[in-house]
């Protein structure tokens, strides 16, 4: 067993798993973060809805571009998630329904389009298709310069990490500088709105920007680890968290910290696991994620120390 | 034979027996989805049923292996159908349990359901995919919805649960309106709301698993969202809104299915939502009642008719008016000539607006309870709110006051 784990951590291990583990790190975590304010402001499903959306938006910018890059890649995709939030509102405006309902038809009609634009271009000589989109391809995101641990210090072979990983970081950044930029603005704003309006908190905009930030992590995270998982760390870890604590820092901490658990476990266990029961495949890196995080958070709902609202009395 | 020429013969269901059979499959399935999705849209829940439709792929991938696993084939519709049922209950259950047991709100129950059983069927599916019969296993399609290569046996099947479903949305239609309007009134009547919102998302479920094969538990949510959406630009009435939400989700199934005839290569999912949303767009700018057109037209005459109002109000009073609108609408009444000079008209028009200004400004003295004073908007003439007895009495105290004769 100890010689397992030796071998599981040795130079094979830097090679194909560390840099999906920590890709699959910050991906989750950087969707988690948002996600905390989006979970207190009844928003939880703005996450589902532009992940839906971008691929209509990575497809809009083949079309345009003719080429499949990262950067205009990210630019559609974002734009793209601007576009559903603004019919969002207007459907919900024209339409006077509820937002679930305009989301709804929103989101899938950006969906369907996407996937009907994918089909009728030849996007044969390049790589993108649904299933990636779903899916992701975090376990193709190998480092192959690295021979062992002594490559995180070799600059040659630093050089030549997937591109998502520093993407990635630089995003993650990005969104922890917007949330302790802007925390008291964004814990008042989210608790009450009118309160922050009074004070002179341009709630609208913030919550414009909040939602910007979100498609930017799940057009970042999405790139790299499919839309599955940026649906489910958007929603399940900082839930898992609401149930905790009723402090929001302490709240985004525990977060941040199911996440990372997630994803350490989720890629472990689709890697290895069908191993202990003698299987020679892996299992989708992204699903195992996304259900770590799911058991994750029935045991909070079971268990947590806060799963109660206010004044609701435990069952007998 | 050109696309159109397909697309037609297609449409009268005169091209080939299986296509029109999942013609009309696409068609019920769409009628039931209209009608099942009108009552959780009325509700306001209706991204529940995409929590139940994405709960679906780990029930579907269960079912293949363990009809693999019996010797069975693994795509035998029904075997599925059963097995996406059983799951997407469970998470139908789960999101209800999240959102009684703990303080998470609906819409994170939701995420949460839809996100995890997404991921876990993905999971399953992965294995699938490894198992040596699971390679042409085609459980992909799941995802987004084919007709291609689709048995007739399949066919039938969609097409008898879809006539059922419908069914039962018109036998469950009067409990499910007065839950989704007053709950609480239902409640006192004796219903079990908790039964019927069950029942409500059962439908939606119904719809969602006959609808994976041909739309794909990705977009099959539309099918409950948009038609109901589309039919409350129609009507303000629940039964004509059921009736056109399942009308539109009918209409959508059916030349969607029948164009992705024609065109081989789309899937067919895509097609039909996006044949809904083009509804929704004609129904949003053309609708008379709530559409974009109606508005901007009511609020185009209703501007005209100030701007009338208070040109003949300034005419009356000899104030010079520098509004160009304004301007062009009095001239273009014949009130005004083109050096702005009043015609014989504007000037008997702008009198009688002057005259019934006072007369408002009385009455609002001598007959402060009278509800014509509450419902009057500044625009409608006063001899259509108010009786000739109450003119006549407001024009005497008006001619008492000012000393001339009435």
């Amino acid at each position: 067993m100890i010689d397992n784990l030796i071998t599981a951590l040795g130079a094979e291990f830097v090679q194909l798993s560390l840099t999906p583990i920590v890709i699959g790190i910050l991906g989750a975590v950087a969707c988690a973060l948002p996600g905390n304010f989006l979970l207190l402001r009844r928003q939880a499903l703005i996450g589902d809805a532009i992940s839906h959306v971008v691929l209509p938006g990575i497809v809009a910018a083949f079309l345009v571009t003719g080429t499949i890059t990262a950067v205009p890649m990210m630019i559609g995709a974002g734009c793209a998630a601007i576009v559903a939030v603004i019919l969002i509102e207007i459907v919900k405006r024209l339409g006077r329904v509820e937002p679930g309902a305009a989301m709804g038809l929103v989101f899938t009609t950006l969906f369907a389009a996407g996937v009907l634009f994918l089909e009728m271009t030849d996007t044969s000589s390049v790589h993108i298709d649904v299933q990636h989109a779903l899916l992701g391809n975090l376990e193709s995101l190998i480092w192959f310069d690295a021979e062992g641990w002594q490559s995180l210090l070799d600059p040659m072979a630093l050089a030549t990490l997937p591109p998502q990983l520093p993407r990635l970081a630089v995003v993650l950044v990005g969104i922890v500088l917007f949330i302790t930029l802007f925390w008291k603005e964004l814990k008042i704003s989210t608790f009450d709105a009118a309160f922050a309006e009074a004070i002179g908190i341009r709630t609208r905009v913030l919550g414009f920007a909040l939602v910007v930030v979100t498609a930017i992590a799940a057009v970042a995270a999405f790139d790299a680890v499919g839309s599955i998982i940026v649906i489910a760390m958007f929603v399940c870890p900082p839930a898992a968290a609401r149930l905790m604590t009723n402090q929001l820092g302490r709240q985004i901490g525990w977060s941040v910290a199911f996440a990372v658990i997630s994803a350490i476990l989720g890629y472990v266990f689709a890697g290895y696991g069908p191993g202990w029961f003698g299987s020679p495949y892996a299992v989708s890196a992204a699903g195992m994620i996304a259900t770590i995080s799911g058991i994750i958070l029935l045991l909070a709902c079971l268990f947590g120390p806060q799963r109660k609202r206010t004044g609701q009395r435990a069952e007998a | 034979m050109s696309f159109l020429d397909y697309f037609i013969s297609a449409l009268f269901l005169q091209a080939g027996y299986n296509s029109a059979l999942v013609a009309i499959g696409a068609g019920l399935l769409g009628l039931a989805g209209g009608g099942a999705g009108a009552f959780i849209f009325l509700r306001k829940r209706a991204l529940v049923s995409d929590a139940i439709s994405h709960a679906t792929l780990p029930g579907v991938g269960i079912a293949f292996m363990l009809m693999v696993a019996f010797g069975g084939d693994g795509r035998w519709l029904p075997g599925l159908i059963i097995g996406s049922a059983i799951s997407s209950g469970i998470g139908l259950l789960m999101v209800e349990w999240i959102t009684r047991q703990t303080r998470l709100t609906e819409d994170a129950a939701i995420g949460a359901v839809l996100s995890v059983f997404f991921g876990l069927g993905i999971v399953l599916l992965t294995i699938i995919q490894t198992m040596s019969s699971g390679r042409q296993a085609g459980l992909e399609n799941f995802l987004l919805g084919s007709t291609a290569g689709m048995l007739i046996s399949e066919a039938t099947t969609i097409a008898i649960a879809g006539a059922l479903a419908t069914v039962f949305v018109f036998m469950l239609r009067r409990p499910m309106t007065l839950v989704a309007f007053d709950p609480e009134y239902a409640a006192t009547t004796g219903i079990n709301v908790r039964h019927i919102d069950l029942a409500m998302m059962g439908l939606a479920l119904i719809v969602t698993v006959i609808g994976l094969k041909i739309v794909g538990l990705i977009l099959i949510v539309a099918l409950l969202i948009i038609p109901p959406v589309t039919a409350r630009f129609w009507t303000n009435q629940v039964g004509p809104m059921i009736g056109i939400a399942a009308a539109i989700g009918g209409l959508s199934g059916y030349v969607g299915a029948v164009l992705s005839a024609a065109v081989t290569s789309l899937p067919t999912g895509p097609i039909i939502v996006l044949v809904a949303f083009g509804f929704f767009v004609i129904s949003a700018l053309f609708s008379p009642l709530r559409g974009g057109l109606a508005s901007a037209l009511r609020h185009w005459r209703f501007q005209r008719r100030v701007h009338r109002r208070q040109g003949l109000l300034a005419l009356a009073r000899r104030e010079p008016i520098y509004d160009g609108f304004t301007l062009r609408i009095l001239r273009h009444s014949g009130m005004i000539r083109r050096d702005g000079v009043a015609t014989l008209r504007g000037k008997t028009a702008s009198q009688k607006a002057a005259r019934d200004e006072a007369r408002w400004a009385m009455a609002r003295r001598i007959l402060p309870d009278d509800s014509a004073i509450e419902r009057y908007d500044g625009l409608t003439p006063i001899e259509d709110m108010m009786t000739p007895d109450q003119i006549d009495e407001i024009d005497r105290v008006i001619a008492e006051q000012t000393g001339a004769p009435a």
